[in-house]
């Protein structure tokens, strides 16, 4: 069979990945570096019968993919830093409501208006607690162009599986970097469809009633069954509610069905583990860079592995700790001030022994920093 | 069908206080909803935050009670979907205009079909009465102890000026109007704005010491007169009630099953 082969920018690849895990109702507003979504998306969504809406900020544009969702839709939006902050609110009234949604990140310099152009990770922790009050949350992201695809079916998948928003949080070198990648065929990639509930016209349904596996089948708004959905805490109609009792069940609800599923969702790439006394742990584009200076030391005879991370929340800690048991230094490599370094300390059983190698003035990582950084680390000098 | 079919008697009493316009405005909208003939599946209300939001928790339609401000961008992504579908949107003045302002004006700017009410009783009534932009000059709020510095909005200009096709002012006191209006509003093919003028005697009655339900929604008898009417040209000062904008211009859905058209035509030519 002749596979789809394109040359193309992330971007695309996510466009292209969306539509593929049947994505029909897009709404956005232009913002550098993720614009390149939108702009293919309103070209694209209606040759397939899909809906397009460019609206007047991200509040809204977040707002509306909410409401398509509920009538039936797989939906998507897509910004970067700023536009992402001002989609939290929304973004915590679809993990109350558990609205499946997906949520591109294409991370730039911030904070504020900060860096455009230019690349940044330093998102990471704003994907986890940017919604206000406690809750949980699925974020994936990718190195390479094959990896967007896969991430975004992924994201796609996970999101219709928990009933959640997922966000997808890439970079600006990831998003603009034209690369080559195979558009897998139909079928290949397996896709999870929206679950429906059962019940009959007439019969009571309870939207917010978990069934013994967690899951919550949903009901089309214009459909037969009508009922309630709000941002409020509230109980298996959907009304809303301050019991304790009901408050707390949600709760445990909301946080449970992903925190207890984390094993399920972590998604991650092992490079050299298996004898690396020195394990780099990246993600995003720094991730190529590591990857880069791992196979040029290999090659030297040093044992140096990479974890690459492609779930970034829940964050998979488990695998981090088991992975770097028996390594001597752990480094974490990121644009930004030590966002996955946080965690990975918390993660591992000796946390003296993660160092971080950043850069945060909007210049890609590249292999020569990294380096530097091991030298130093390694007691070489510079 | 008797009213009682429309709300969702489970989650009564309602939580307004007693005076409250706005279970007038619940009245007058299920009256028009049962005179149009209208299928309970077939209509989705979106609300906002305060207490005129609410209204959609006691109604047995589709109903979407979303965030502070942007229920008019939720019910986009609804309507866009499901064109088909029939969209009521209520809110409060605060809601649609002041947090609300730039979603009612886009909205209104693509004439999407969708029915947004405003029930204005000029107070932010939920969080316990704090001036909203629809107060007006020199009113008492709790956040306007000195007396309100703030300009208010005309709702009608306003809705005009961004290009709602259906504009129309209403009272508590004109039910019935109330009731003709809405019906003609959700008919109405494109964005049509319906505000309604409602008492909260509990904060902005209290504060501007306009007396209780009673005294206030005979007050809004006396300050509003119909469109063109004599008194107007004698009483200027008098807030005009009726129809204001009834147009057609080409709606946004219908617009946009074009563009799916032309789309899947370049397809067709060129392929994908």
């Amino acid at each position: 069979m002749s596979k789809t082969i394109k040359f193309i920018q992330g971007n695309e690849v996510c466009v292209e990945a969306a539509l593929y895990a049947g994505l029909n109702f897009f709404a956005g507003y232009p913002i550098t570096p993720s614009t390149e979504i939108a702009e293919l998306l309103s070209s694209r969504l209606p040759q397939i019968g899909g809906r397009f809406i460019q609206m007047e900020d991200e509040i809204a544009s977040i707002c509306a993919i909410i409401g398509a969702s509920l009538t039936g839709s797989k939906v998507m939006t897509a910004t970067s830093g700023p536009g992402f902050s001002l989609m939290q609110e929304a973004l915590g009234y679809a993990i109350m409501a558990e609205i499946p949604s997906v949520i591109v990140n294409v991370q730039r310099g911030g904070p504020s208006t900060g860096l455009p152009t230019h690349v940044s990770q330093g998102d990471v922790n704003q994907a986890r607690w940017g919604a206000h009050g406690d809750h949980a949350i699925i974020t994936l992201t990718a190195s390479n162009h094959q990896d967007v695809f896969a991430m975004t079916v992924d994201a796609f998948n996970l999101a219709e599986t928990y009933r959640t928003p997922v966000i997808l949080l890439f970079d600006e070198v990831v998003g603009h970097m034209r690369e080559r990648v195979v558009i897998p065929e139909k079928g290949e990639h397996a896709l999870v469809e929206r679950l429906r509930t059962a019940v009959k016209s007439g019969v009571d349904y309870h939207p917010y009633l978990p069934r013994e596996d967690g899951r919550l089948p949903m009901s089309d708004f214009g459909g037969v069954h009508r009922y309630n959905v709000t941002g409020l805490a509230h109980d298996m109609w959907g009304f809303p509610s301050d019991n304790p009792q009901v408050v707390h069940g949600l709760m445990r609800h909301l946080i449970d069905k992903i925190q207890n599923n984390a094993a399920e969702i972590a998604r991650t790439r092992e490079y050299y583990l298996e004898d690396a006394d020195c394990i780099l742990i990246s993600y995003g584009s720094s991730a190529r860079s590591s990857l880069h200076v791992v196979e040029n030391r290999r090659k030297r005879g040093e044992r140096i592995g990479l974890l690459e991370l492609q779930t970034l929340w829940p964050f998979p800690d488990h695998i981090v700790r088991e992975r770097c048991r028996r390594a001597q230094t752990i480094v974490v490599v990121e644009m930004n001030m030590g966002q996955v370094l946080q965690q990975v300390k918390l993660a591992v059983d000796r946390p003296e022994r993660v160092f971080l190698a950043n850069r945060m003035d909007g210049v890609f990582i590249n292999p020569t920093d990294i380096r530097n950084i091991l030298r130093l680390i390694q007691g070489k000098g510079i | 069908m008797p009213i009682k079919d429309y709300i969702r008697e489970r989650f009564f009493p309602h939580m307004w206080c007693p005076g409250c316009g706005h279970g007038v405005v619940l009245n007058a909208m299920l009256r028009a909803i049962e005179n149009l003939g209208l299928n309970k599946n077939d209509i989705v209300m979106v609300s906002g935050i305060g207490c005129s939001s609410r209204i959609s928790g006691y109604v047995d339609f589709h109903t979407l009670h979303t965030v502070h401000g942007r229920a008019l961008a939720f019910a986009t992504g609804v309507k866009m979907s499901r064109p088909e579908l029939h969209l009521i949107v209520p809110m409060g003045d605060g809601d649609a205009l002041a947090i609300g302002g730039n979603h009612f004006i886009h909205a209104a700017r693509r004439n999407i079909d969708m029915t947004a009410v405003v029930m204005n009783n000029r107070i932010y009534g939920m969080t316990g009465g704090q001036y909203s932009p629809l107060s007006g000059y020199g009113i008492s709020a709790t956040t306007a102890p000195y007396g309100n510095i703030d300009q208010g909005f005309d709702i009608v200009e306003l809705a005009k000026a961004a290009g709602a096709t259906f504009v129309a002012r209403t009272t508590t006191y004109h039910v019935q109007q109330t009731a003709d209006i809405l019906q003609e509003a959700v008919l109405h093919k494109g964005f049509s704005v319906v505000e309604v003028m409602s008492q909260c005697p509990t904060y902005f009655g209290r504060k501007n010491k306009e007396g209780g339900a009673v005294e206030m929604m005979k007050r809004m008898k006396e300050m509003t007169t119909p469109i063109g009417s004599k008194a107007k040209e004698a009483h200027p000062e008098l807030i005009e009630r009726g129809v204001f904008v009834r147009k057609e211009l080409p709606e946004y859905c219908s617009e946009y099953n074009k563009i799916i058209e032309r789309a899947q035509k370049d397809v067709m030519r060129k392929g994908l």
